[in-house]
């Protein structure tokens, strides 16, 4: 395969899935049940992406204790109460500042 | 800042003051600009892999979500087979399937704008519609935050390519740690305030952590959706 149809490819299945779910039927969505899960999904990818972002290197568990550090001080931030730009900021800035180190 | 007040109800009021709109447009800018940043690193890696700086504009033009873009271009990098490469890729992103489903009543958009709307549900625009209160902010939300990322990272994956050479490590700067960082604030009310919410999340972190070592990139994470599964059989209460 060349490369260029590669990325085509990659590009309409990854439109095909983002598509996929806004056109699900409104009858389905209305059911309480699937509006409280769907309602909740977000909060379980979204955490599960920070924790493996956090703990994992591609497919293998890995310790990088700078990048551990950084979202430590972001979660600080926000104990803080922080706005939003400050929490990122703190969380690059600590990262950055134990890797000069 | 909206992002670190309250969280939003299951159920979205029809519409909201102009003041959570206009919260909602500055959580958008400040999610664009922060993630907007690491097309730098996508658009070095991706020269580093191989890849022409036009194919890799492309990628960030058609695919528009981060990590199908750095895994097709981390196969190619490493010499591994482009078909494979492909379909992990595409397997990423079928998470964005999922926020579909909860976007589909927020945006209620139809025939060409919901066309073009769907290239933008991905991790940011939904981190930051669903971390707002009512319907209109979180359709503020959902649609600052596509442009100014869409503009940003198509822009910055240029940059990037550009000049990959004269780039230094993004990690040096703590870039890796931006993302993440933004999905934890953008999520901070849910986990501190609403019980469900930080149940589920709890949950969803151990599964996907512990499926990492064991199952395909991207797979753990959209296992952890599981987490919100006894929302489908519990009966009744406010959530």
């Amino acid at each position: 395969m060349n490369v260029w149809i590669a990325i085509v490819v990659t590009g309409l299945g990854c439109y095909a899935l983002k598509l996929g779910g806004l056109v699900a039927p409104q009858r389905v969505l209305d059911d309480p049940r699937v509006r409280r899960f769907t309602g909740l999904v977000p909060v379980a990818l979204l955490t599960a992406l920070v924790a493996v972002q956090a703990l994992a290197d591609g497919p293998s568990l890995e310790f990088d204790g700078a990048r551990v550090a950084g979202l430590g001080a972001a979660m600080a931030a926000l104990l803080l109460r922080a706005p939003f730009l400050v929490v990122l900021g703190v969380a690059a800035g600590v990262a950055a500042g134990l890797r000069l180190l | 800042m909206s992002a670190t007040e309250c969280g939003p109800a299951a159920g979205e009021a029809p519409s909201a003051p102009a003041g959570d709109r206009r919260a909602a447009v500055r959580d958008g800018l400040g999610v664009g600009v922060a993630v907007g940043l690491s097309g730098l690193a996508f658009g070095a890696a991706a020269v580093t892999a191989g890849l022409s700086p036009p194919q890799a504009c492309a990628l960030s033009l058609l695919a528009f979500t981060g990590a199908s873009q750095f895994a097709l271009t981390g196969v190619i990098g490493g010499g591994g087979g482009l078909v494979a490469g492909t379909l992990g890729a595409v397997l990423l992103g079928g998470r964005n399937a999922l926020y579909g489903l909860r976007l589909a009543r927020t945006l209620e958009a139809r025939g060409w704008r919901r066309a073009l709307a769907a290239q933008a549900v991905i991790d940011e625009t939904t981190a930051v519609a669903t971390a707002q209160e009512g319907r209109d902010a979180a359709r503020a939300g959902f649609y600052t935050t596509a442009v100014t990322l869409y503009v940003m990272w198509n822009l910055t994956t240029l940059l990037g390519a550009a000049g990959a050479a004269r780039l230094g490590d993004p990690e040096a700067i703590g870039l890796d740690v931006l993302g993440p960082a933004v999905f934890l604030a953008l999520l901070w009310p849910r986990l501190t305030a609403d019980r469900a919410g930080a149940g589920v999340a709890m949950g969803a972190a151990v599964i996907a952590v512990a499926a990492t070592p064991l199952l395909p990139p991207g797979v753990p994470v959209m296992l952890a959706a599981a987490a919100a599964l006894p929302a489908l059989v519990t009966r009744g209460g406010a959530r």
